[in-house]
């Protein structure tokens, strides 16, 4: 008997001194690992592990289109400056267009009392509810869009977790991805971390008022970027001096534009 | 870092795939394919899914892992490759177009299941 064994008090007949006749034990103990080999059975699956996520990312993208809004997932590792770019980002946007925020983060809500200075609608996500996690989810993004009135907008940023691995593997019902670089994080950061580099369409690159007061490499950076994700739109800004915003908003005037 | 919600979310498949006729039937392996761009830790994935698979109809059962090479093919000249390094350029007309063949599977292929559970040793 295996011990805590689950399936005792359900379908399994192994119990105690019970001995059924309708099958068989293996002779030799020593032998069990062949016998239970012959009666294996192999099973096709094939499902994607995040099918349930993708789904409900899938139904997400529907609600948003319905509700006519343009949904930005902004990444980036943590202290690219998300936060002050979405920020200085709203303050340029709001007068035009109606704008909420879903901002995620394991754990204090600190980002969103910052984003609700600028007037939009804010959600904050704390992931410690949901075991911590490194990145937001379909389901999470769902509940919290739930809570704002999505008639009312036209525009809605879902600043993610900050990680550069994680957030990339989870689709979450957004039309764009961005990423955020700094230039106080290594030029190489690109191709450690391709993926995200690969799945977002535009990056911005942040903080350039620091690069006289640092080694970083800058046209290193952007062939890294070419090299990971060839053509990727680079928009170099410091969010600080607001530097370099223009083609930036622009941009994204654009594709908000495009879907509303 | 999110290896124990897919471990959970492997869990879950595996048992929504065992036909409902098996009575008494167990997981003994799940095939698992994970590519190379996956943001997935395959070690860290067999670690969380020891864990996950505790009283489950998947106790004791073995996560076997292929790891799926990164493919591409360039959309301009259709040359196919496999990405070694983080470069995502075609190496004969430097087209930057490419359309991803594998590199980024999180899938389960099939599940190894016994009808029968271990010897009771008499």
């Amino acid at each position: 008997m295996i011990p805590g064994d689950p399936f005792k008090s359900k379908r399994y007949y192994h119990h105690k001194d019970f001995h059924h006749p309708h099958h068989s034990h293996p002779k030799n103990p020593a032998t069990d690992v062949s016998t239970q080999k012959s009666g294996t059975r192999q099973i096709k699956v094939v499902r994607r592990v995040l099918d349930i996520n993708d789904k409900m990312a899938a139904e997400n993208r529907k609600l948003f289109a319905q509700k006519g809004l343009f949904v930005l997932n902004l990444m980036s590792s943590p202290g690219s400056g998300k936060t002050t770019t979405l920020e200085k980002t709203l303050a340029r946007i709001m007068p035009e267009i109606k704008s909420a925020v879903i901002v995620g983060d394991i754990c204090t809500t600190h980002d969103a009392d910052r984003l609700a200075e600028t007037g939009a609608p804010v959600v904050q996500i704390n992931t410690d509810e949901f075991g911590g996690d490194c990145h937001l989810v379909a389901h999470v993004i769902e509940k919290a869009a739930a809570s704002l009135d999505l008639d009312d907008i036209d525009f809605l940023v879902i600043e993610n977790v900050g990680n550069l691995v994680c957030p990339a593997e989870f689709d979450i019902g957004e039309d764009s991805r961005v990423v955020v670089l700094s230039v106080t994080e290594g030029e190489d950061k690109p191709v450690k971390y391709p993926l995200m580099f690969r799945e977002c369409e535009v990056a911005l690159l942040n903080k350039i008022d620091l690069l006289p007061y640092l080694d970083f490499d800058k046209e290193k950076a952007v062939a890294y970027i070419h090299q990971v994700h060839p053509q990727m739109p680079v928009f170099e800004i410091s969010s600080k001096t607001e530097e370099g915003f223009e083609p930036w908003i622009e941009w994204l005037k654009n594709k908000i534009r495009e879907k509303v | 870092m999110h290896e124990m919600g897919i471990a959970l979310q492997i869990v879950e498949i595996a048992t929504a795939s065992l036909p409902v006729d098996l009575g008494g039937a167990r997981v003994t392996q799940v095939n698992l394919k994970i590519g190379k761009l996956a943001a997935v830790v395959p070690e860290s994935l067999r670690f969380c899914f020891d864990v996950a698979v505790k009283d489950t109809l998947l106790a004791g059962a073995k996560l076997a892992i292929e790891v799926m090479p990164v493919v591409a093919r360039c959309k301009d000249c259709s040359a196919q490759w496999t990405i070694d390094q983080p470069v995502f350029i075609c190496k004969i007309c430097q087209s930057g177009s490419l359309e991803i063949l594998s590199g980024r599977e999180l899938d389960i292929e099939s599940i190894e299941v016994v009808e029968e559970v271990k010897n009771d040793s008499g």
